[in-house]
């Protein structure tokens, strides 16, 4: 690395904020102003559809800045996704009142249909925004800091990490399946009505919901941007390119990686927060193991350790996934299964890594050597020893 | 001399059967007087006589086809247009009419019913004798008394005599004017049956007039409370290694393409899934051309499962892992492709249900060990998944290909040198690792549901196996297989089935922290780790 300073925004940056500025002007515009006749008039269930990739793009940011920068391959960000979306759809539950189909002003309707007579303690305080708000937040945090905290101390890398990571997802979806979890069972939240007193279904709140998603978009980069350009990214960047050296210079690699997975972990829970009420529901198949390796190849398909790829990624992949899905149900596995292949294959650096590559910015490309920790050359130098 | 022999023989026979015929008569007597009273006596005698025709007489009774003859006393059973002996089964001398047929109240039908009930105590099927044996003992019938006994005396199985035995302690102790002695006799040995039934007998005797019945009974309840809690235990034990062995087949093959290769091969499940419906195939192809040789299909699915499977992997390690090696994310990756692109196809082929895959007959079944229900089925798997462990060791530790494997495993380089073709050694690796993966599919199509999302279910848990065992270790794979299984079933009673699991996951997690190398790591420099 040279010792120049990396431009917190460079080129790829500002065209990717300055797509997302436009998306926040022309959306509303043509959702809201040009009339539904027009052959521009954009569909609200469009604008919600954007919105929702604009949130997987900012949960592939979120692992983009573990994956791409310190080398954690989570595969488990659905986890923190999953528990975003839950402390939203904990809040858009308690605003329903007493609409729901049993008509009890605190107890909603899952509870009154399994008997609960009164709500479980970690429902409190969901009925205010700013306490849901901050729980987005604290919780996928907090279970990032202590998941991260315990194993980056006890040097667990690699595969043994992402493999763990995939544990802890299955964990959380076979607890949030479980009925006396007080979450709603497999059924999950749903049937949402307000959200800050507005109908969550109202044209104008879906439009704020997605010009909120591409701010929060926009500012998850700049964090993990501003992460990555300091000197504190350098040392991310040194831990995951060699972390024993980085360690006998004098770093603790643990800090490092904790803090950037736990911050990871706090934008993922912000995107899943953002993608429940567009979507309506959130349920426990949202921690699917499946779900967090998927996001893995949106990163992988944008380019890892590129930031801007990684939203990219999601986007076009999901695209992809709605276009497909709708016109050849049974090619979307097939097209998803030859992604993961010929991108691995024939594509490592992704779409903007490889653009990068291409026409210059040689200084901002990450410049990725091969993974170091290799579990064939482990095994082969613990036998050798 | 033989003539002699014969003779002498025939002479004991008949002296036998006219030794067991003679109390019959009076039996015979008093079903032809008619009267329901005498009928119902006739029945009780006839029962415990153990005249070898009791049954078929009876059973023509109930039919209305028993007719006594006004005449001489005879009975005549009718099929169809026929007469035979009631007696004798011989075709009916005599005139057929003015024939009466016996008829039933509901005093007598029931006499019947017992009757029924006690005469397949005698019957010549052993697994007749049994089921009347245990029947006799749950109905805790007093009037069953004197056929219990005459059973008794006549039974040479040891384990029916056992059943008798109880049966007879139950009657006793059903029966109000048996004898103290008695019935502290009986309530020793039905505490030796120790099950609920026998639980349920003592627990009755709560409020017994004798103090010392009472004392005997609460101590026997103790006793079979203790035997019960024991049993219950070793219950889950068992259900453990079996869902150990289990574990142990998911996992085995990923511990030689994971665990010695060190490729972290997501479409493992989806070999395991491979295997399952080339059994399904097999099955349908021995359905179609061989119903008879059913049972073998298993033998002719494990070869075909390793073939299909080990070929798929060897087309995957040529086509895309050896591409990757030294990049074990991005394998990871790639294989996670070829798992959905596998899935899918199994989808468009076969359709997203789930297919029947027959059982065969050595499977089905259960025995019963001291207590313990053991079916058939999971006994053949934790052989089956022990012996395909030890196969697999033998083939890594005592062959050539085995020690080539090894040696490119630890150093390719050097193995190049010595002359190893590595890329042959890679290709047949994964394709062994596979295959087992397929084999381990043939056992687990018994006893999961063949769907294309078959492999899914294992892939999380087989992955968990091998790292807790560490990776490279096969014997730390077995250890950690049965380990997780007997841990996971020991908790379910006091956990449920989901936190369980999920004790376990998040025990796994932990544990990583602890010794992130697994349970058997293999020493090498610490800071590489």
């Amino acid at each position: 690395m040279s010792p120049a300073r990396t431009p917190l925004i460079d080129l790829k940056g500002l065209i990717f904020l300055g797509l997302l500025a436009a998306a926040c002007l022309v959306v509303p515009l043509l959702n809201l102003m040009v009339p539904e006749g027009s052959p521009l008039h954009m569909p609200t269930y469009l604008v919600s559809l954007f919105g929702k990739y604009l949130s997987f793009a900012l949960l592939a940011v979120s692992l983009d800045l573990v994956w791409g920068y310190c080398g954690i391959l989570s595969l488990g960000h659905g986890a923190f996704f999953g528990l975003g979306g839950y402390a939203m759809g904990m809040y858009l539950m308690r605003q329903i009142g007493p609409r729901g189909v049993y008509g009890n002003p605190v107890l909603p309707d899952f509870m009154v249909f399994l008997n609960y007579k009164e709500l479980p303690w970690y429902w409190l305080g969901f009925d205010m925004f700013p306490f849901a708000a901050l729980m987005v937040l604290a919780v996928p945090g907090l279970l990032g800091f202590v998941f991260g905290w315990l194993a980056f101390r006890s040097r667990v890398t690699g595969v043994y990490l992402s493999i763990i990571t995939q544990a802890l997802t299955y964990a959380l979806m076979l607890a949030f399946f479980r009925n006396d979890m007080g979450l709603g069972g497999n059924n999950g939240l749903t049937d949402f009505k307000d959200l800050l007193g507005l109908s969550v279904q109202a044209q104008g709140v879906r439009v704020a919901l997605f010009v909120a998603t591409a701010i929060a978009l926009a500012l998850g980069y700049l964090i993990a941007r501003v992460m990555t350009v300091s000197a504190y990214g350098k040392i991310l960047i040194a831990v995951r390119d060699a972390e024993p050296r980085t360690r006998f210079l004098g770093y603790r690699p643990e800090h490092f990686k904790t803090l950037a997975f736990t911050v990871s972990a706090m934008m993922a829970g912000v995107a899943g927060a953002l993608y429940v009420p567009q979507v309506g529901i959130i349920n426990p198949s949202e921690f699917a193991p499946t779900n967090s390796i998927e996001a893995v190849i949106w990163v992988a398909v944008g380019g890892r350790g590129t930031l801007v790829g990684a939203a990219l990624g999601a986007i076009i992949v999901n695209y992809a996934k709605t276009i497909l899905t709708g016109a050849l149900p049974d090619a979307w596995l097939f097209g998803l299964g030859a992604l993961f292949v010929l991108v691995t294959l024939f594509l490592p650096k992704g779409i903007v890594g490889t653009l990068m590559q291409r026409y210059g910015s040689r200084r901002a490309a990450a410049k990725l050597p091969p993974e170091p920790e290799l579990a064939p050359k482990l095994v082969e130098e613990g036998r050798g020893s | 001399m033989h003539r002699l022999l014969a003779l002498l023989l025939l002479c004991l026979t008949l002296t036998g059967a006219a030794l067991a015929q003679a109390p019959a008569d009076g039996a015979y007597g008093k079903l032809a007087a008619g009267s329901y009273s005498d009928i119902e006596a006739g029945v009780a005698e006839l029962v415990t006589s153990g005249d070898p025709r009791a049954g078929t007489v009876i059973a023509a009774l109930v039919d209305g086809r028993l007719y006594a003859r006004a005449a001489d006393k005879a009975l005549l059973i009718r099929t169809g247009e026929t007469y035979v002996d009631a007696r004798t089964g011989q075709a009916a001398e005599g005139a057929t009419d003015g024939l009466k047929a016996l008829r039933l109240n509901n005093k007598v039908r029931r006499a019947v019913d017992a009757a029924q009930g006690q005469l397949n105590l005698l019957s010549p099927d052993p697994t007749k004798r049994r089921e009347a044996a245990d029947a006799v003992f749950k109905a805790r019938d007093a009037t069953a008394l004197p056929a219990v006994e005459a059973a008794i005396a006549r039974e040479s199985d040891a384990g029916i005599k056992r059943t008798l035995s109880e049966a007879r302690a139950a009657a006793i102790l059903a029966k109000p004017t048996s004898p103290e002695s008695d019935r502290l006799a009986a309530i020793t040995t039905i505490q030796t049956r120790a099950d609920g039934d026998a639980m349920a007998i003592l627990r009755s005797l709560a409020n017994d007039p004798s103090e010392a019945v009472k004392t005997a009974s609460a101590k026997g309840i103790a006793a079979i409370e203790t035997r019960l809690a024991i049993i219950g235990g070793v219950q889950n034990v068992w259900y453990g290694i079996s869902l150990g062995s289990v574990l142990l087949l998911a996992a085995i093959g990923l511990a030689i393409t994971f665990g010695v290769m060190g490729v972290i091969n997501m479409a493992h499940g989806e070999m395991v899934m491979l295997g399952a419906y080339t059994t399904y195939l097999v099955q349908e192809v021995f359905r179609a051309q061989a119903p008879a040789w059913f049972d073998w299909s298993v033998a002719v699915s494990i070869p075909a499962a390793f073939l299909v499977a080990g070929a798929v992997g060897v087309a995957i390690e040529r086509g895309i892992i050896r591409f990757l090696y030294g990049r074990p994310l991005e394998t990871l990756l790639a294989t996670f492709g070829v798992s959905l692109i596998l899935q899918q196809t199994v989808r468009s082929i076969f359709g997203p249900t789930n297919r029947e895959v027959g059982v065969p007959g050595f499977m089905t079944g259960a025995v019963d060990v001291f207590g313990l229900s053991i079916t058939w089925g999971r006994l053949w798997i934790v052989g089956f998944s022990f012996a395909l462990f030890l196969f697999l060791l033998f083939v890594l530790r005592k062959t050539s290909f085995g020690l080539k494997t090894r040696a490119v495993t630890q150093n390719r380089r050097m193995a190049a040198a010595m002359g190893i073709r590595t890329p042959w050694v890679d290709a047949m690796t994964f394709g062994l690792g596979s295959g087992i993966a397929g084999i381990a599919g043939v056992a687990l199509s018994q006893i999961d549901n063949v769907s294309p999302n078959l492999g899914q279910g294992y892939i999380i848990d087989s992955f968990l196996v091998v790292v807790f065992g560490g990776v490279g270790s096969l014997w730390g794979t077995l250890v950690a297989a049965l380990t997780l299984g007997v841990a996971n079933k020991l908790a379910e009673p006091y956990l449920g089935a989901v936190l369980a699991k999920i004790a376990l996951l998040i025990f796994i997690i932990l544990f990583i922290q602890k010794r992130p190398r697994g349970l058997f790591a293999l020493k090498g420099r610490a800071v590489e780790s």
